[in-house]
């Protein structure tokens, strides 16, 4: 099959990444990664072990130190203006959202697609009407982030990115301090997008997400998802579900939440 | 350059001397400072080069949205100062103007009153008062927002979303200022020149309205009009570059934005100086 015409969504090889504050600092080392479209990842690490950074680099909000990243078959170090059509076929969530505060919850989330397609504020916010309503941020639209509680941030941002309607969605911590309604909500949600949600014509979404605690994904138990650790700057690929839950790796129990006592 | 714009003035060098040790001696002390010196120029420089090439590679990109946000800025840097300005022009016209028509009219020079001004009111004093009133009120405001917008996480939100930072945060902020500083200082003078007639009438000065305003029409040349526009302008362009260079173009901390809008101010007052001084050597050339 020639290469070209089903390019793997993300390629990465040897690829190291910098932490973005300071590019010097490497994170994440010699990572050889590939997605496929359609493919569900999950990234799993400790608190400061260059989830974040790997992600965004992913996204192309830095280069990488060194190596070779491919998106959709194309070479990409950050995106300039000829890079953009790719960028617009992915989508990020930030933890915490990083929502405009200037910007009420609708309008952050029209911004972007107001911006794209040159549309009035009037134009953007009706277009956005039907995602705001899916995701029941309607009462909220008109009020700033200010006022609005975490876990309501987060859909939005998590709206915010799908309004141009991505391919791949990388989300950066998405269930991080979440309540246990929102979790539901969200572990429901992506599976939806995951499986092809009918908001965006029915058609899967390509998903990578970070996460510094796999006992919140208990429910993702089906052998699709793929999952992956970062360890002392080292990505590693473990598999599906199963095979994490029988992994023997300490930082993996500590992820899992296993019972101290138990690992002993 | 390829994407990021706003990272690329990151000045790593200047934080590493911002934190080395003491200098052992004042040579070190005056090296370090011209280092400091040359590496904001440069930073300077390249933004506004950056800058200027995105307003005029953008112009009319996403129309409906950069629309509303110009007229936001030009309504923040001009509309909502008017009400200052107009306290200052009265106060201008008592301090300086008032004094100076009274104080001609006492030895009998009248007839220089006109080209004195014009050399202090509209050439001078009116400019340069706009933009420091204008570069204190609202560009300390956007180095504290760009500042923490970055520290938020706000701007590689943006670029996350394909959105050119310096189009959406920048541009409508330096457009703001120019028209700002431009139409404020516009009235300023106008107010400046009105009012010192009435505080000199109030001293019993021997002028008609009518000696006044042919004096100031015969002393007014184009290249005033001219000159005074291109300095206004001017001036709005580099204090917004300042800025927003001080809040955008480098990662700060929170506890860092206050002190860097300091700087700011410091170095916009700076820059505004520089720029008069190019102006009088203009002035005395032409």
């Amino acid at each position: 099959m020639n290469e070209n015409q089903n390019p793997a969504a993300i390629e990465m090889r040897d690829v190291s990444v910098g932490a973005m504050r300071d590019t010097s600092f490497t994170v994440v080392e010699d990572v050889n990664w590939t997605v496929a479209p359609g493919e569900f990842w999950v990234l799993a690490g400790q608190q400061h072990s260059g989830k974040s950074d790997f992600l965004k680099m992913t996204a192309g909000l830095m280069a990488p130190v060194k190596g070779s990243y491919k998106l959709f078959g194309n070479e990409t170090q950050t995106f300039g203006e000829a890079e953009l059509p790719s960028r617009l076929r992915l989508g990020f969530v930030f933890e915490g959202g990083q929502l405009f505060n200037r910007l009420t919850l609708g309008e952050n989330v029209a911004l972007p697609l107001q911006y794209r397609h040159n549309l009035t504020a009037a134009a953007a916010a009706q277009e956005v009407e039907s995602l705001l309503d899916l995701m029941e941020l309607a009462p909220l639209a008109d009020v700033t982030p200010a006022n609005v509680a975490a876990d309501w941030l987060q859909r939005a941002a998590l709206a915010r990115a799908l309004v141009l309607k991505p391919e791949v969605l990388l989300l950066d911590n998405p269930f991080s301090g979440l309540g246990a309604r929102h979790l539901q909500w969200s572990l429901r949600f992506l599976d939806r997008l995951w499986r092809g949600h009918e908001w965006l014509g029915g058609k899967p979404v390509t998903m990578v997400m970070t996460t510094d605690d796999l006992s919140r994904l208990a429910g993702w138990r089906d052998e699709a998802r793929r999952f992956a650790l970062l360890k002392d700057k080292r990505f590693t690929a473990l598999g599906s579900w199963s095979r994490v839950e029988t992994s023997n790796d300490p930082v993996v129990k500590e992820l899992l939440a296993v019972p101290l006592a138990a690992t002993m | 350059m390829r994407g990021n714009p706003a990272k690329a003035f990151e000045l790593t060098n200047t934080q590493v001397f911002r934190r080395a040790a003491l200098p052992k001696s004042y040579t070190d002390l005056l090296g370090r400072k011209l280092f400091l010196l040359l590496l904001t120029i440069q930073g300077l420089g390249a933004f506004a080069l950056i800058t200027l090439g995105v307003m005029l590679k953008k112009t009319g990109v996403a129309r409906n949205v950069m629309g509303p946000r110009i007229r936001q800025e030009i309504a923040r840097a001009g509309v909502a100062l008017m009400p200052m300005f107009m306290f200052v022009a009265f106060a201008l016209g008592f301090l300086v103007i008032g004094q100076t028509v009274s104080a001609l009219a006492r030895v009998g020079a009248t007839d220089y009153l006109g080209s004195t001004m014009v050399i202090v009111v509209v050439r001078e004093l009116g400019p340069l008062l706009a933009a420091v009133l204008v570069l204190a009120r609202v560009g300390t405001a956007h180095v504290i927002e760009l500042g923490t917008a970055r520290a938020m996480g706000e701007v590689e939100a943006l670029e996350a979303l394909g959105i050119d930072p310096v189009h959406y945060l920048i541009v409508p902020r330096v457009w703001g200022m120019m028209a700002g500083i431009f139409s404020l200082t516009v009235y300023l003078i106008i107010g400046a020149l009105a009012s010192g007639y009435l505080w000199a009438f109030l001293q019993d000065v021997p002028l008609t309205p009518g000696d006044y305003f042919k004096q100031l029409t015969e002393a007014l040349g184009w290249l005033d009009f001219a000159l005074l526009a291109l300095k206004t302008v001017a001036f709005g362009f580099f204090i917004a570059i300042v800025a927003c260079y001080h809040g955008l173009a480098q990662p700060l901390r929170l506890e860092e934005v206050s002190r860097v809008a300091v700087r700011a101010v410091t170095q916009g007052v700076v820059v505004c100086l520089l720029i008069d001084a190019l102006f009088i050597v203009l002035y005395l050339v032409a």
